[in-house]
């Protein structure tokens, strides 16, 4: 009785396991004979490392390809990762191009001589501000960060993250520590103000009740149902949702912050041309696409970003111009030393 | 080792080594230790494991200790003194004690799931006693960050360690449920009939005499759960619970420095190592092949009586909470998502490339662990052990860290296959070879060994009785383990991330890609295509029966 069972659901086992294995040797044949045009690293095509979510940045990388005139290969993965990936692979990387979402993974390959200085035309489309400083990766596009409010609890926010701390506003500010853009905040004000006033701060925000989310979008969401009253956030997500739903059906408002608080710093998503990989030329060339009018009005036009070149203004309703916003005067390279603000968090306890 | 062997009248030291070169076979097939007055089981252990078996499984053994090539070098890079600075710090004491913290509530909570559920469905007259073990499988499909993730969406105070703690038990109870199911399955009931014979309750029985001989069972699921809980990123990080594996990936993440990272990690292969070693102190000596002449009357189920609705109770909230609840939660999702774009094509070609990888993943693993688990189960000494402790070393290390590893080595000397499937078939060799390895050892111990030395003084070759005698008996159990590596390799995500062909997608890679993008509805299916599809090897190996 027992043993035809033990039988069958072998056979059913190894029938599973089998059939795909059939499919994916096809499939590996596939994917060896369109790999090897790249394999020597001609210029003729290029292989992209992208930090950047496919989602927000494949149809403009579908349009490079075009542009660049070359077969585009893009592997997607965590920024982070994907440097400590091209960190070990050393000089025998797959990768002519690096696509970061922030500014700290491109001073990681910066510092450690991985990344080709790019040509002076390139980098004097960006204002020197928004890259980095020896001259080897560029912004592309800008994030800011901004205060959201609910209109219903809130009549007007406050004008410096220094007031969230405030008594009238225990239990009502939400905000998510692991998130990235918030941990460059909280970096910048660390440089900005030090680390002695950085730390009462996070103690403060502790202490008066604000809530942690798991990102930018739950702390959002617990704005607009009133969960808390203001959020920590990056400036484009509200603008997304306004674009999905309409601004009457957006329950919040954003605020952003003057005269240079640490609470309106600008981050950027960047590029770096890999050294090593024998696709410069390729890679330049996208680069400057990256950079080109096209390029610059998607980010302004689809992921609600600030564009850093080509003079393409935002064409995104309410959305003020970047040179209005009153951001903190702050050297991105600077922003490497998270592993600090990350302890500091930590010693906190809000991570 | 010595400390637990009951008193064996000595026969040579060496002949207790697997790899002893002295004891050769007679050249007649016949083994050496076949003339020994000692009993069955000494003269197994004496045998010389065959070489076919033996180079094998140092292949196997050698792939598994490729991440701590890679860590010996990242961490010794600036010299052993800031290594030594790394792991002595307060801090990296501090979250050791928080990940040790965590691993023993959740192997504890998963010995209470896993003992208590395959006792109800296996022993007792459970109403749906199968469907309760075939459901109680299943969470096996659910990877950690999606439990993790639910649990976080519908409680969002349940962060912290009470929500590591839960969606990491909720995740791998299966892990101790499985095992000890078996082994329940293959106890002898005559002696529990004895017990009771001799005046024992039941509650006593099942305490003094069926839980001894769980014990391996037990302590060997409990290991894959503890090295599980140890080297799990995604649900820790989720439920921003700082433990060891936090702070490896801090490191690489902030940093960017992958020598504090790999001085970590060093850390937590020591203490495998010390895990592993403990949990072979509890298998003993005991067989656990049943010896005796007949065959083992099926165990009568106990009645329960009033105990029914309390034990229906239980199989149901657990299933509740460690199945329904996270599929209910993606079904919710899927219904009220404005985002959702049902991309059919993508979804196809996620879930096609899924069971691809996957089932290559668990073919290579499967065959790597089977010299591995043979020897771990037929032979005895330090060769033996050594072998079955490297298989383990790297288990609790992060994905992130294996896949560094690999691509440092394959970067270096196999450059052809990097960034092509083969590669991530080895990386998912080299993270599973332990779950493999415990299926198949203990599907060999179960099978009895009395029939291999019949084959033996039958005239058969060593590697004979293995193909025709050992291997078919185990089968059953080696397949199980096979479907068991298919369902992790499935879930598997950040060594897919690093080491996938450019443009592959799995489903746990679109998942990663949907979620990063704030899309929960678009990341939905991918969620539900995922739980759906593991939940058929998941299924399998709940009916399979040894």
């Amino acid at each position: 009785m027992r043993r035809p069972m033990a039988r069958r659901s072998t056979a059913l086992v190894a029938a599973a396991l089998l059939l795909p294995v059939l499919a994916a040797c096809g499939s590996d044949d596939d994917s060896a004979a369109s790999d090897d045009g790249d394999g020597n690293g001609r210029s003729s095509s290029l292989v992209i490392y992208s930090g950047r979510n496919e989602k927000l940045v494949k149809p403009i990388l579908d349009k490079l390809e075009k542009a660049v005139g070359a077969k585009v290969d893009v592997r997607y993965g965590d920024s982070a990762e994907l440097a400590a990936q091209i960190l070990e692979e050393g000089d025998r990387t797959k990768a002519g191009l690096f696509f970061s979402q922030d500014a700290g993974a491109l001073g990681a390959l910066s510092k450690e001589g991985m990344l080709e200085k790019l040509p002076q035309g390139t980098l004097d489309k960006v204002d020197a501000a928004y890259r980095g400083s020896d001259g080897d990766w560029t912004g592309v596009s800008g994030r800011v960060r901004v205060i959201a409010y609910n209109p219903d609890k809130v009549s007007k926010a406050p004008d410096s993250v220094h007031d969230v701390v405030k008594p009238e506003w225990k239990d009502k500010v939400g905000f998510a520590p692991t998130n990235a853009s918030f941990q460059a905040f909280v970096t910048g004000m660390r440089v900005l103000e030090g680390d002695d006033a950085t730390r009462d701060w996070l103690k403060a925000l502790k202490d008066n009740g604000a809530k942690t989310y798991a990102n930018n979008l739950a702390t959002l969401d617990a704005v607009e149902s009133g969960e808390v009253s203001l959020g920590l956030v990056n400036h484009y997500y509200w603008y997304e949702r306004v674009a999905e739903k309409g601004e009457d059906k957006v329950g919040a408002k954003l605020h952003f912050l003057p005269g240079g608080d640490p609470g309106a710093l600008i981050n950027t998503a960047g590029v770096g041309v890999l050294a090593d990989s024998g696709q410069s030329a390729t890679a330049r060339k996208a680069v400057d696409y990256l950079l080109s009018k096209e390029a610059q009005t998607y980010f302004a036009e689809q992921t609600k970003e600030y564009p850093l070149a080509a003079g393409v203004t935002s064409p995104v309703e309410d959305l003020p111009p970047l040179d209005s916003l009153e951001a903190p005067d702050i050297d991105l390279g600077k922003l490497e030393s998270l592993q600090e603000t990350l302890a500091m968090l930590q010693d906190v306890g809000l991570v | 080792m010595t400390a637990l062997d009951p008193a064996p009248p000595p026969p040579p030291r060496g002949s207790h080594q697997a790899t002893d070169p002295g004891q050769r076979p007679a050249p007649d097939g016949r083994p050496a230790g076949h003339t020994a007055p000692a009993g069955r089981r000494r003269a197994r252990a004496g045998r010389r494991a065959p070489l076919l078996l033996v180079v094998p499984a140092c292949v196997a053994a050698a792939f598994a200790l490729l991440p701590l090539g890679y860590l010996a070098v990242r961490a010794l890079e600036r010299g052993p003194g800031y290594a030594w600075d790394v792991v002595a710090d307060e801090r990296t004491l501090l979250l050791l004690g928080r990940s040790l913290g965590l691993t023993a509530v959740v192997v504890a909570a998963c010995l209470v799931l896993g003992v208590s559920l395959a006792w109800l469905t296996v022993r007792t007259a459970l109403p749906g006693a199968r469907a309760w073990g075939v459901l109680a499988t299943l969470p096996l499909a659910v990877p950690s960050y999606v439990a993790a993730f639910t649990w976080l969406a519908a409680v969002p105070e349940i962060a912290g360690f009470t929500g590591a703690a839960l969606a990491l038990t909720l995740v791998s109870f299966p892990y101790v449920h499985l095992p000890v199911a078996a082994a329940l399955r293959g106890i002898d009931p005559a002696q529990e009939e004895a017990a009771r014979s001799l005046g024992h309750g039941p509650l006593r029985t099942f305490l003094r005499v069926t839980l001894p001989q769980l014990r391996p069972a037990a302590a060997g699921g409990a290991l894959l759960v503890a090295l599980y809980v140890l080297s799990d990123f995604g649900a820790v990080s989720l439920m921003r619970y700082d433990t060891f594996t936090r702070a490896i990936h801090t490191s690489y993440r902030a940093s960017f420095d992958r020598t504090p990272a790999a001085a970590l990690s060093v850390v937590l292969v020591v203490m495998t190592v010390a895990l592993v070693a403990a949990e072979a102190r509890t298998r003993g000596r005991a067989g656990h092949a049943r010896t005796g002449g007949g065959t083992a009357r099926p165990a009568v189920p106990l009645p329960l009586g009033r105990w029914r609705i309390p034990a229906l109770a239980w199989c149901a909230g657990v299933t509740a909470v460690a199945v329904v609840f996270p599929l209910g939660s993606l079904g919710y999702w899927l219904a009220a998502g404005t985002s959702a774009t049902w991309d059919l094509d993508g979804l196809a070609g996620a879930a096609w490339a899924t069971l691809g990888v996957a089932a290559a993943g668990a073919g290579l693993t499967t065959l790597l662990a089977l010299p591995v688990g043979v020897i771990a189960a037929r032979h005895r000494g330090r060769g033996a052990r050594l072998l079955e402790q490297a298989a383990y070393a790297g288990h609790a290390l992060p994905g992130i860290t294996v896949a560094l590893a690999l691509v440092f080595f394959a970067v270096r000397y196999a450059y052809p296959l990097y960034q092509q499937l083969p590669l991530l078939v080895c990386a998912y060799a080299v993270l599973f070879l332990p779950v493999a390895v415990a299926a198949t050892r203990a599907a060999v111990l179960q099978a009895p060994p009395v029939l291999e030395d019949v084959a033996r003084s039958l005239g058969r070759r060593p590697l004979r009785v293995l193909r025709e005698v050992t291997v078919p008996l185990a089968a059953p159990g080696v397949a199980a383990g096979a479907a068991l590596t298919f369902v992790v390799c499935m879930k598997e995500l950040p060594a897919t991330l690093l080491l996938r062909p450019t443009g592959m997608d799995t489903l746990a890679t679109r998942l990663w890609t949907e979620t990063g993008a704030g899309s929960f509805a678009a990341a939905a299916p991918y969620a539900a295509a995922l739980i759906l599809l593991a939940a058929v090897p998941s299924y399998l190996l709940g009916r399979h029966r040894t």
